[in-house]
């Protein structure tokens, strides 16, 4: 069964090398542009002939950098706690039987789930101006402060602790909340992760909802400064904008390789509910 | 994975019913104040009304008045609607948004599953080569599409090469025509999916029992026909998945488009997506609130079609 003669499995491992340079190559690409100094041509080698890390320093001369990336740990920082947090508040509750109206709300909470968000930002853009958020960092965060994936995330973690663990807290005298910090949450963590990278993620990477929200370039995310970067006739060297772009990408990867089975349980856990 | 909502609406509510009623008679040990579970559901719950139900809802209501975005609008009817279908920038639009999933959705149902297959096997090293694969989707759509802009650009590697190597006279103006735009663009979004759904696939194979594939050796089946027959029919859901949610992500493309074409949408606009049309009619300062949220439900129409197509496509499946 499934023999692996020496031919195939170089085989396998030559598509699997071409696929490599498919999929990492352009990031690659720019990662050695960012590298290369001034003085040489982007185009007449693949590697820098002498490697330089002046580009970073320019970028972040030339553009203020820090502040956007500051500004983006705002909103992620406020997404994280809100999502963790609110999620898995109403996560238990949905878990829970025994209540009325818990089917509206379900069936309320999976609408929502078919409206894409691109039918809904003008409107959504009306609500968060009408409270005085427009063109803030607040008015970025707070549309997506709780997601109604991470809510389904966290129902179906609570839903599969087991209810001896449950009552056994009731026998101790353990209060709702205390049952829910003790019990519940602990047992969640796998879940409370994903919750935590997803919503990160989500923060850091969005770029057409801040694009709506922010005129100001002082409150500019990441993102959008970088498309500022790259817009800038001023700046048309693809040097700088390759040092941007690797900057943005380089703490999502970090991330990826630390945190990596939370990334591919996150893929998994949302297909269900989609 | 299994597709667990997909099964009939009516033998669901009754299974749910059930569990429900199992799980409150067992519960009798835990008793609860009647108001806690809405104490905990109370924050998310006001925000997804505030930010998904009540917005829906305002679209729907603004998509039958003149609204604009610094005034109010008195109802006009189904004036919104009427005028999309004689607009030719809403038909640009559309046709460009259904060409996109057109080309997209079959290229992201069967590459990713290639992929999947290529990366099954647990040989050494193939962790490295699945992470690998995954790097472009934790990539922000600004990140990838800068990148595919430099490769792209008429002084871009991509057309340096095609020079120096006498290929093209000319560099080919894949960011500059709007056919080659739209067609640069759907590379990317391709480029971008191919590690997101590869992901679902290999859980998928996950499933598939071993001995099929090994009975079907015994048979004398060879490496294709195992896949055609053996492979494939056992994914057939998880394709199904795949295709509505890669349809929906392909209608509501914006960034990448934005990016590699610029804040117009292609010369003269001619690659504008649906999204794109509705920042561009509804926001700025002559912003038409009202026609740009009945392009928004027109949008919304459309994704659910195809949710409920993919929702029949796997219910026939399973009977």
């Amino acid at each position: 069964m499934n023999r692996t003669t020496p031919a195939g499995l170089a085989g396998r491992y030559l598509t699997l090398c071409l696929m490599l340079v498919v999929m990492l190559g352009p990031i690659v690409w720019q990662l050695l542009t960012s590298l290369k100094s001034r003085q040489e041509s982007v185009y007449d080698g693949l590697l820098p002939s002498s490697p330089t890390l002046e580009n970073y320093s320019r970028v972040a001369e030339s553009f203020p950098l820090f502040a956007y990336v500051g500004n983006t740990l705002v909103v992620c920082a406020l997404a994280v706690v809100s999502n963790c947090l609110f999620a898995s508040m109403g996560g238990y509750a949905l878990s829970r039987a025994g209540w009325r109206g818990r089917q509206v709300v379900f069936t309320v909470l999976v609408a929502t789930l078919m409206f894409p968000f691109e039918s809904v930002m003008i409107s959504m853009f009306l609500t968060v101006r009408s409270m005085g958020l427009a063109d803030t960092l607040v008015g970025v965060w707070l549309p997506g402060a709780v997601s109604v994936l991470n809510l389904f995330i966290m129902r179906a973690a609570f839903l599969a602790v087991p209810r001896e663990m449950e009552e056994a807290a009731v026998l101790d005298g353990a209060s709702e909340w205390q049952r829910f910090t003790r019990v519940f949450l602990p047992s969640a963590k796998g879940a409370l992760a994903v919750v935590c990278i997803t919503s990160f993620m989500g923060a850091w990477d969005d770029f057409l909802w801040p694009l709506i929200v922010l005129t100001n370039s002082e409150n500019y995310t990441l993102q959008l400064g970088l498309k500022a970067l790259s817009g800038s006739s001023l700046v048309n060297d693809p040097r700088l904008v390759a040092a941007g772009a690797i900057a943005a990408l380089l703490p999502m990867m970090l991330l990826f390789f630390c945190l990596q089975r939370y990334f591919f349980k996150g893929v998994g856990e949302g297909s269900i509910k989609t | 994975m299994s597709p667990a909502p997909r099964t009939s609406p009516k033998a669901g509510r009754a299974a749910r019913r059930r569990a429900a009623r199992a799980q409150e008679t067992d519960h009798g040990l835990v008793h609860r104040r009647w108001w806690t579970p809405y104490l905990f559901l109370l924050p998310g719950l006001a925000m997804v009304l505030t930010f998904s139900l009540w917005p829906f809802v305002n679209t729907v209501v603004l998509s039958l008045t003149d609204a604009q975005i610094l005034r109010g609008g008195g109802f006009v009817g189904l004036d919104n609607y009427r005028r999309a279908l004689g607009d030719p920038a809403f038909w640009t639009a559309l046709t460009n948004s259904v060409l996109y999933t057109a080309v997209v959705v079959p290229a992201l149902v069967l590459m990713p599953l290639a992929l999947a297959v290529l990366v099954e096997r647990k040989v050494p090293g193939i962790g490295f080569f699945r992470s690998a694969y995954y790097t472009p989707v934790i990539a922000s759509a600004v990140v990838v599409g800068l990148m595919w802009q430099w490769l792209l650009r008429s002084d871009g590697l991509v057309n340096t090469v095609l020079v120096r190597l006498r290929v093209v006279a000319e560099p080919v103006p894949f960011l500059t025509d709007g056919t080659l735009l739209l067609v640069s663009a759907m590379i990317v979004t391709i480029w971008k999916g191919l590690g997101y759904y590869m992901v679902f696939y290999l859980a998928a194979l996950g499933n598939v029992p071993r001995s099929l594939h090994e009975a079907a050796a015994i048979d004398g089946a060879g490496a294709l026909r195992r896949f055609l027959h053996v492979t494939i029919p056992s994914v057939k859901p998880m394709m199904l998945l795949v295709g509505t949610l890669s349809a929906i992500s392909a209608l509501r493309v914006f960034t990448e488009v934005y990016i590699l074409g610029g804040e117009s949408g292609g010369p003269g606009g001619d690659s504008r997506t649906l999204p794109f049309l509705i920042r561009e009619v509804g926001l700025g300062f002559a912003g038409e609130t009202g026609y740009a949220a009945a392009i928004s439900i027109l949008l919304f129409l459309l994704t659910l079609v195809f949710s409920l197509l993919g929702r029949r496509l796997s219910k026939g499946d399973e009977r």
